[in-house]
């Protein structure tokens, strides 16, 4: 039988435990309030911007432009997966449901090559350790989001596609649904599918004049276009981890109170048994 | 001319102008452009420059830094990169960005991109203006 002071001792050690947890859901918790007002804030650029290219694209053939291009014409260049991970774990399944995610994505390309480029420290981890084929990585960017460094993996990421280094480029991260769910997305992000975004049949009616020309505007909107998807897949990329940290530790100050209860519980049962031993050890030691 | 138009002016953090307004003008690549409503489906690249709007008397005025607009008859939509109301431009911040730019593009070194430190310097005085705009009309 463990005596008081070991079990003293480690209620003590759970809740010291618990507080931290408690605080980092704390943490979580107003991280995940401004992080969700940014991926709120970004939406209507996405869905304008989008709204836009619809337009456009569907006024122009595909051969207009690189980024366009028809799916038939990828050859046997690798398929580029940008990986949107974490910075720092206790955030629950939030990282492995990632890379899960990436790791079937890759059974599923049947045999053709895919090539990596890593954001968040815990996914450049995890496959820097499966010797895979990296072509761009960066972390430690969560906290100071700025469209610059959307702009900075867009770069890569069309240099790479422009290049026929990758015949297609898709995206997964982690969705930011509601506070409680989050959900992991793989899409297509170039080449640019018809369609992208908004509802079809959407188009505004006539045609547009031009000014410059489509094809002119066109160069710009693209690349463009790709930016606003990574700088959007980032925001909810953060959003969605605040709000898995904040579930994770809910769980564990709550796990943390329960075992509190059960190991209180535990020490007055010890308590007492030692009581009623010692009585009777006095009382039998009076008899006689 | 009857009829108003919906502007809405994007930045990809958020949205900055919603509103019901007369008239606009609009820093065009190709040079500034009016749009009243029933204007003619457009659609146009944007340069640096300064954008306002007409809302009954009242001019308002946004710098604008790289983007599109997408003109229909009754609704034009703007994306910006950049885009800020003269109103929440902090003059002094705005002039201390200004001779920075200024500095910058003067003294030359080897690893200076022109091209970079014109936009800035563009978009510096851009800000000043609007920002002059502001306290002019307020």
């Amino acid at each position: 039988m463990p005596s008081l002071i070991d079990i003293r001792r480690r209620v003590r050690a759970v809740r010291a435990t618990q507080q931290i947890t408690k605080a980092m859901k704390m943490v979580a918790a107003s991280r995940l309030r401004r992080a969700q007002e940014r991926v709120v804030n970004a939406r209507p650029y996405a869905q304008r911007m989008a709204h836009v290219l619809n337009g456009l694209a569907a006024r122009v053939e595909p051969g207009r432009h690189p980024l366009l291009g028809g799916l038939d014409a990828i050859g046997d260049a690798p398929t580029l997966l940008v990986v949107v991970s974490a910075d720092k774990g206790l955030c629950g399944s939030f990282n492995s449901n990632v890379t899960k995610a990436a790791s079937s994505f890759v059974r599923e390309q049947q045999g053709r090559a895919v090539a990596f480029a890593l954001v968040g420290r815990k996914g450049r981890d995890y496959f820097r350790r499966r010797r895979v084929d990296i072509r761009y990585e960066c972390a430690q960017i969560f906290g100071r989001l700025k469209l610059d460094h959307a702009r900075q993996i867009a770069r890569v990421v069309i240099e790479q596609f422009v290049e026929a280094r990758a015949g297609r480029v898709c995206l997964a991260y982690n969705e930011f649904k509601t506070v409680m769910q989050q959900r992991v997305v793989v899409e297509q992000l170039l080449p640019i599918p018809r369609g992208a975004g908004t509802e079809a049949g959407n188009a505004p009616p006539g045609d547009y004049l031009y000014e410059p020309s489509a094809d002119e505007i066109l160069a710009r909107l693209l690349p463009q276009y790709v930016e606003v998807q990574i700088f959007r897949a980032l925001l909810e990329s953060e959003a969605a981890e605040h709000a898995a940290r904040m579930t994770a530790m809910d769980a564990a100050s709550r796990n943390a109170a329960d075992m509190i209860d059960d190991l209180t519980l535990y020490m007055n049962k010890v308590r007492q048994a030692a009581i009623t031993r010692e009585i009777i050890e006095v009382v039998s030691g009076a008899r006689t | 001319m009857a009829g108003q138009l919906t502007l809405s002016i994007v930045m990809p953090e958020r949205e900055i102008v919603h509103e019901t307004v007369d008239e606009i003008e609009l820093p065009g690549a190709e040079g500034y452009f009016g749009v009243l409503p029933g204007h003619t489906p457009l659609l146009a690249t944007l340069k640096i420059g300064e954008l306002w709007y007409r809302k009954g008397q009242e001019k308002f005025y946004v710098a604008i830094a790289n983007g599109f607009a997408e003109v229909l008859p009754d609704r034009v939509t703007v994306l910006a990169e950049l885009a800020e109301r003269a109103a929440d431009i902090d003059m002094t911040r705005a002039q201390a960005a200004k001779a920075r730019a200024e500095e910058r593009s003067r003294t030359p070194s080897a690893d200076l991109d022109h091209e970079r430190a014109r936009a800035a310097l563009d978009k510096a005085n851009t800000r000043v203006r609007v920002a002059r705009h502001a306290q002019t009309h307020r």
